[in-house]
């Protein structure tokens, strides 16, 4: 007796502390930041709401200009980054190149450098009278101060930082294509672009559905970079959902109107998710 | 054929030479002065002012202790978190119970919500408990790392049934039979989620920025960005703080990338 309800009750124990600290730490602060959302914080006082945070959204200018930020980021540097990343896995799983783990090690060493550290990097290297970037292309650009280049610069440091990890997720996918299907493809008279068209890019595709939803989630959440490159700016260019966030609530204090942009931000990333299923996921 | 070999190898080495770049100019930057680093043309060789911003980043942060804390919150982390994700994964890989599959599937809601969404409650709850500026507020809300928990799933469900099986035919207790036969073949799993785990925590910003107040508290990257924002900022000492940041990491990751990468790909490719 004692036995079997010992080894009904044995699988709970193993997985208790991580339900535990999961519930309080995790699902707690989902349901009570929807709470928040429905109310008003004004001087300490809270009042009931109703949807004013979200009807809020829809008229607040910033969160437009933070959205469309994102945005550009998501259709610009997203793509960009994954072709870059499918052409060094592909690059990483070809016979011709030598020194291979040398090569993968190398392009994932950025991936293990803190956000705020490669941030106070690239802001040293883009400075428009002293970076070394404008130094070495012998040109006087405002990287950090230009609403454009400064988001192709927040764009520049990203991709810097997650093609290497993304290539190495693209190249373990890449080694389960069988050898066969390129010999077929070859005998079938495809040239290399054929087979890259025909075998590689199909066979990736649950990988590269894996990557873009991971760098759909990354980038609608961007905080650490914006925050340490360009501090938003300028005029706001670089103004991210996940800053504005971070704005209203620890500056402005205004808890329930940053609980209704998280929400917004979630919704978000949960539709364009399903988006990518069902365009990417194809029948499976 | 060779020509193309030698092209290929040629254009990756040098589009790798470019990555690096940032790399090796930090090692630069770290020693020199502000003025030095920002004069035409840029200090392309290492200069002598390591020391003199070492002993400046010690004035003004006193970083000495910020790099205790940052290693001291990271090394308790990878222990704590490394054993919830391990106990949850051995849990999840290995027994069937009621509400297996539900559980699981709400612990892997961590991976899709963003963390901005827990942001604001999480404070007020530290702030409730008077934990704010406390160590255990930066810990315990990523304990339960989605991620880490699901590596440790895949992982663990390659300790064969039979092999338990017969343990517990021999009278092996479970703790016994977690401990002396599902973890010791573990090892190169358990070596990439330590640090995959110190990784994340060495690196982490937004939510010590938010918890953490008093200057002996903050960790690496929070007193660098704070010293960012000063009026007259020193770059080099900022820089030599970042290049200790990110190059014993770098280090750290060369020495163990055989198990990180492989002990990671494991957890997140497979479908």
């Amino acid at each position: 007796m004692t036995f079997s309800v010992r080894r009904r009750t044995l699988p709970y124990l193993f997985v208790l502390p991580a339900v535990l600290l999961f519930a309080a730490f995790k699902l707690y602060p989902i349901v009570a930041s929807f709470r928040l959302s429905l109310y008003h914080q004004a001087g300490g006082v809270e009042e009931f709401a109703g949807i004013d945070n979200y009807t809020r959204l829809l008229d607040d200018s910033l969160f437009w200009t933070a959205l469309g930020n994102s945005a550009t980021i998501l259709a610009v540097q997203v793509p960009v980054m994954l072709a870059l990343a499918t052409g060094l896995a592909v690059a990483f799983n070809s016979t011709l190149l030598k020194a291979r783990p040398l090569f993968r090690l190398g392009f994932f060493l950025p991936m293990v450098t803190g956000l705020v550290a490669y941030g106070i990097v690239f802001s040293v290297l883009l400075n428009q009278q002293y970076g070394l970037v404008n130094w070495l292309l012998g040109a006087d650009l405002p990287w950090l101060t230009d609403p454009l280049l400064a988001k192709a610069s927040l764009g520049l440091a990203l991709t810097w930082h997650y093609t290497g990890y993304n290539a190495v997720i693209l190249l373990a996918r890449l080694q389960t294509i069988p050898t066969e299907l390129y010999d077929a493809a070859a005998v079938d008279g495809a040239g290399a672009w054929g087979r890259f068209r025909h075998v590689t890019l199909p066979g990736l595709r649950p990988a590269l559905l894996l990557t873009t939803v991971l760098s759909t989630i990354g980038t609608l959440q961007l905080f650490d970079e914006p925050y340490v490159l360009t501090g938003g700016g300028p005029d706001n260019a670089t103004l991210t959902i996940g800053m504005y966030l971070y704005q209203n609530a620890f500056k402005y204090f205004d808890f329930g109107y940053a609980s209704a942009i998280a929400y917004a931000l979630a919704l978000l990333i949960g539709l364009l998710g399903l988006l990518q299923f069902k365009v990417l996921g194809g029948k499976s | 054929m060779k020509l193309r070999s030698l092209t290929l190898t040629w254009t990756l080495a040098i589009v790798l030479a470019a990555v690096l770049i940032p790399f090796y100019w930090l090692v630069i930057a770290a020693t020199h002065s502000s003025q030095e680093i920002f004069r035409t043309p840029p200090p392309l060789l290492p200069g002598r002012h390591l020391l003199d911003n070492l002993s400046s980043l010690q004035e003004k942060a006193g970083f000495g202790r910020v790099v205790l804390n940052s290693l001291g919150i990271a090394t308790v982390y990878t222990l704590l978190a490394g054993t919830v994700c391990t106990l949850a994964g051995y849990g999840f890989a290995k027994f069937r119970f009621a509400g297996r599959e539900p559980l699981f599937g709400l612990l892997m809601l961590g991976l899709v919500i963003p963390a901005q969404v827990t942001l604001v409650p999480l404070f007020r709850l530290m702030a409730e408990l008077q934990w704010l500026d406390t160590y255990q507020a930066v810990l315990l809300p990523n304990l339960a790392l989605p991620f880490g928990i699901f590596l440790m799933r895949q992982s663990m469900a390659a300790v064969p049934d039979e092999l338990l099986d017969s343990g517990r035919v021999d009278g092996c207790g479970e703790l016994r039979l977690f401990l002396r036969v599902a973890l010791p073949p573990m090892r190169p799993a358990l070596a990439a989620l330590a640090i995959f785990l110190f990784l994340f925590q060495w690196n982490e910003f937004i939510w010590p920025l938010i918890v953490l107040r008093s200057d002996s508290a903050l960790t690496i990257p929070v007193a660098l960005a704070g010293l960012q924002g000063v009026d007259d900022t020193d770059y080099g000492a900022i820089l030599a703080g970042t290049a200790i940041a990110a190059l014993p990491m770098a280090a750290l990751f060369l020495a163990l990338q055989r198990h990180f990468v492989s002990g990671l790909l494991a957890g997140a490719v497979k479908e």
